[in-house]
């Protein structure tokens, strides 16, 4: 694993305060709360202390090895930390058949903090079964025909987490489920930033709240997204079917009109040359 | 120098990309991002192959190609090519709306091994994540203070993006559910007067019928 080569990059200094709560939403919207803004957990500024990647490559230098070496060695280095610290989070939308599950997989470290947020867009009732198990096979979270939820845990075992979402109960409808899985602190977004001995200016203090509060609007951005794709599904969806039943209700007048005629006009038809031919 | 960097290049290509799951050969799995217009999505992926003699999934599978698929929300297709196994794709989106990204590998030569598994590692970046900006300080040559600054400002364009966005998926909304309320009351209206004539037309007919019968 790359990331155990060097060590791991702390996250924003313990100076800032980072976001705790989420935003209070209007109180029109009694549907249900939580996706990805209200139920994304605090995350905690970081206590390690900063072992940069440069001394470790150091010991690797002391052998009086040329210049562009180092370079090189450098480039490769911030390369990997690059690959190495990007992939930290997904954040998927798509569509579940119906009677199928599908999982995903993703390695966690031990200790690290890391959280599911999943919501169904479109389909049915709107609602799948999920489940999250651990490397050991442990179910360590379940739950059944829920519509969104929003769930954190810190790893215990390092290695690959599980998560799987099951639409089986249903036999007929697709479901649309948008999932966000976030593993550990938001990596900084120059390598050497978390390798810092001062601390922050308030310049740069300033920055790391502004960033924080921006995604606190984007993630609010995306669950207005959510809940209005939602809405805009359904909306459509009740648009269409005004449109079928009305067409099969008129057809269905016609066609009961039109044989309750002709059932009244055969009770008063005379059937009697079909009788006179059964009785001799 | 040869080994630390051979090293250092090994750990560099087998870097694992986060995220992955598992598809059958001809399967095709496909994803939905609802974005903005003008947003670039960048989508790195690696795929493994099921080794059914080892039983395991083996590192790199040379020759096994994916084919990714892209969809604008009209239904046109943006983006249609074969990667490798391990491929990166970008597109840019011109109009806002869902769209679709679909993989599915190109198993032809595959066809021995029917039901083998693939293991696919998948991240796809949006917008402001998929900027690289140790990159951006390089060539623009930023202090610190100044590539946090530009963050900020990629951030709160991706946020007025949204918006933009938002607004018209606001009024697309308002057509249709005033699509249905015309609806409605049009065929509410058109269903009562077809009612009374059928049933004007009925009585009449069943009257002539039974004058004809000289029962009335």
């Amino acid at each position: 694993m790359p990331r155990r080569a060097w060590a791991s990059v702390p996250g924003p200094p313990c100076s800032v305060r980072l976001r705790t709560e989420s935003p209070a939403l209007p109180e029109a919207q009694r549907a249900p709360r939580a996706t990805s803004a209200l139920a994304q957990p605090a995350r905690s500024c970081s206590r390690r202390p900063s072992r940069g990647p440069w001394r470790s490559t150091g010991n690797i230098m002391d052998s009086a090895a040329p210049r562009s070496t180092a370079a090189l060695l450098l480039l490769l280095l911030l390369l990997l930390l690059l690959r190495a610290e990007r992939t930290r989070g997904a954040e998927l939308t798509f569509e579940l058949p119906d009677s199928a599950k599908q999982c995903f997989h993703e390695d966690v470290e031990q200790g690290v903090k890391f959280s599911l947020d999943y919501q169904v867009i479109t389909g049915g009732h709107y609602d799948v079964d999920c489940y999250v198990e651990d490397p050991l096979g442990n179910t360590i979270y379940r739950e059944t025909k829920k519509q969104y939820d929003s769930f954190t845990h810190r790893a215990e075992v390092k290695g690959v987490y599980q998560f799987c979402f099951s639409n089986e109960f249903s036999t007929f409808s697709h479901k649309t489920i948008y999932f966000d899985f976030q593993v550990g602190d938001e990596p900084p977004i120059l390598p050497d930033m978390g390798n810092r001995v001062t601390a922050l200016t308030q310049m740069e203090s300033a920055c790391v709240t502004i960033h924080e509060a921006l995604k606190t609007v984007i993630d609010s951005q995306t669950h207005y997204r959510l809940r209005e794709a939602q809405d805009r599904a359904r909306a459509e969806d009740l648009n269409n079917r005004v449109s079928y039943w009305s067409i099969g209700e008129t057809v269905a007048l016609f066609v009961v009109s039109f044989s309750q005629v002709l059932l009244l006009k055969s009770f008063f038809t005379e059937k009697r040359p079909v009788s006179r031919a059964v009785h001799s | 120098m040869g080994w630390p960097v051979l090293l250092l290049l090994a750990l560099c290509a087998a870097g694992a990309r986060g995220l992955y799951f598992h598809i059958g050969e001809t399967e095709k799995r496909c994803f939905i991002e609802e974005i903005p217009d003008e947003t670039m999505v960048i989508g790195n992926y690696r795929t493994q192959m099921w080794d059914k003699q080892k039983e395991v999934f083996l590192p790199s599978t040379p020759g096994l190609g994916m084919h990714v698929e892209v969809k604008d929300p009209e239904g046109k297709v943006v983006l249609s090519r074969q990667y490798g196994s391990e491929g990166r794709f970008t597109f840019t989106s011109h109009t806002p709306g869902e769209h679709q990204i679909c993989l599915h590998s190109n198993s032809t030569r595959m066809a021995l091994f029917a039901g083998g598994r693939l293991r696919v590692h998948l991240d796809i970046q949006v917008g402001e994540h998929a900027n690289n900006y140790p990159e951006i300080a390089a060539k623009d040559k930023l202090t610190e203070l100044q590539l946090r600054a530009r963050q900020l400002l990629d951030q709160v364009e991706q946020i007025q993006k949204e918006q933009d966005y938002q607004r018209y998926r606001e009024e697309r909304f308002r057509l249709t559910s005033e699509s249905t309320n015309q609806r409605v009351l049009w065929w509410s209206i058109a269903q009562t007067v077809i009612l009374i004539l059928t049933g004007i037309w009925q009585m009449r007919h069943l009257k002539s019928f039974f004058e004809a019968k000289k029962l009335v």
